[in-house]
């Protein structure tokens, strides 16, 4: 997998770390939300800098405590180090974690125009992970978690999370 | 201490975030409906991620035994700077809201000056906020504007809410020593320069919203140099309730 410019992450690190999840959206690897900047190794001993998506994310300490649990499955030890320089943004979530939160359920964020277009002026542009219809309509800016908004499908009446833009 | 007067500068800032998410919280299962609840509880909880960033950060300044929960829970009324608008009750949905878009103008226009702050982690904390300060505003705008222009009942209770929420807004311009000698070395943000834009970002939103802009020029003060309404202490009693009762406990 493809990680954006400016994230080191060694790669005999990436299997491992590919395999911690965020807790709330278990589908999405920690890798392809975007959350770690960095993956150092040297001598046995891991160096981690994650990001937390929202300040308030109860999910860090957890995807914290999981980093090192599967780091220490694998012989290596680590620390983990919280970092808030860059903020984390929804363009660092990867083309293969859109799709893993369409297939959740889960409609992934849209530009930062077409999402104030959704979240202000009503405008029917995200797509239902349920049935494609883009005939869906915001019921509210907060949903079950930090991230999300909730949203409903006029066709197929499901309602649904939307991932908020984050910029 | 060294760094008491980034220390308390930072208290500045946090101990409005700190005491309006416990606020926000007091709604967790109260809200008027189940969006406006989760909605609310959200904002609380962004509020408090970004006390923790601040709090962390003045342990470290602080040394000793400080934690962010030391910071958090073991100080007395008087030890927190927070200004009084937050500390105001809730009451009902119209004065929640007031109370939250009041905070939230002001919030923003102090995030947007503190990410070109000189300190490399306030700077990184309001970049971070300021994303999510953006969603707050949004939300109680939004509200102000529907109660406002709403049925003659929300009519009302918005106007009354503004109406007695408006004289702690001014105290939100006020500088302390620390807040000065922060802002001569470029750390802090000279809040003052922030009153005409504030007055008017609430002014056109008001105006929207179809409600008085309060005439009153009676305005309150004392939150940053720690005298408080009565509604401090009460707050105080329930958030510290756990590590009074049981020091040092953790979750």
């Amino acid at each position: 997998m493809t990680v954006e410019q400016g994230v080191h992450i060694d790669e005999v690190l990436f299997p491992i770390l590919e395999k911690v999840s965020d807790p709330e959206i278990p589908v999405l690897s920690i890798l392809e939300m975007g959350v770690v900047r960095s993956a150092t190794l040297k001598d046995d001993h891991v160096h981690v800098k994650i990001t937390p998506t929202y300040s308030g994310c109860p999910a860090m300490d957890v995807i914290g405590d999981d980093i090192k649990k599967a780091l220490d499955e694998q012989g290596y030890t680590s620390e983990v180090e919280l970092i808030l320089s860059p903020a984390w943004t929804t363009d660092w979530i990867t083309a293969k974690g859109r799709k893993a939160l369409e297939d959740y359920g889960i409609a992934a964020p849209l530009g930062a125009e077409a999402d104030k277009g959704v979240l202000l002026h009503g405008k029917r542009l995200v797509k239902c992970p349920q049935c494609g219809s883009h005939n869906t309509r915001m019921v509210s800016q907060f949903g079950s978690t930090a991230c999300k908004a909730q949203f409903q499908c006029d066709d197929c009446q499901e309602p649904f999370d939307y991932f908020k833009c984050l910029k | 201490m060294k760094n008491k007067d980034l220390y308390n500068y930072i208290l500045g800032i946090a101990d409005n975030t700190l005491i309006l998410g416990q606020r926000l919280g007091e709604l967790c299962g109260h809200g008027p409906s189940l969006e406006t609840d989760i909605a609310c509880t959200n904002i609380s909880l962004d509020l408090l991620g970004q006390t923790r960033s601040y709090f962390q950060y003045a342990a470290k300044l602080k040394g000793e035994d400080a934690t962010e929960d030391t910071i958090a829970f073991l100080r007395t009324e008087r030890q927190y700077v927070n200004v009084l608008l937050v500390e105001q009750p809730n009451i009902d949905f119209a004065h929640t809201i007031g109370k939250q878009f009041l905070f939230d103008v002001y919030h923003y226009l102090l995030l947007e000056k503190l990410q070109h702050s000189k300190d490399v982690n306030l700077s990184a904390i309001a970049h971070k906020s300021i994303k999510e300060v953006s969603y707050h505003q949004r939300f109680s705008s939004d509200w102000v504007k529907r109660l406002g222009d709403g049925t003659d009942e929300s009519k009302t209770r918005m106007q009354d809410a503004i109406n007695d929420l408006w004289r702690y807004t001014d105290e939100l311009f006020h500088t302390t020593a620390s807040d000065e000698a922060m802002i001569a070395q470029g750390i802090g943000v000279d809040v003052k320069e922030l009153k005409t834009s504030y007055y008017e970002r609430v002014s056109a939103i008001l105006d929207l919203a179809k409600l008085d802009i309060p005439e009153s020029k009676w305005f309150q003060e004392g939150g940053k140099k720690g005298i408080h309404t009565e509604h401090m202490g009460y707050i105080l009693s329930d958030m510290q309730y756990m590590q009074r009762t049981y020091p040092n406990m953790t979750w």
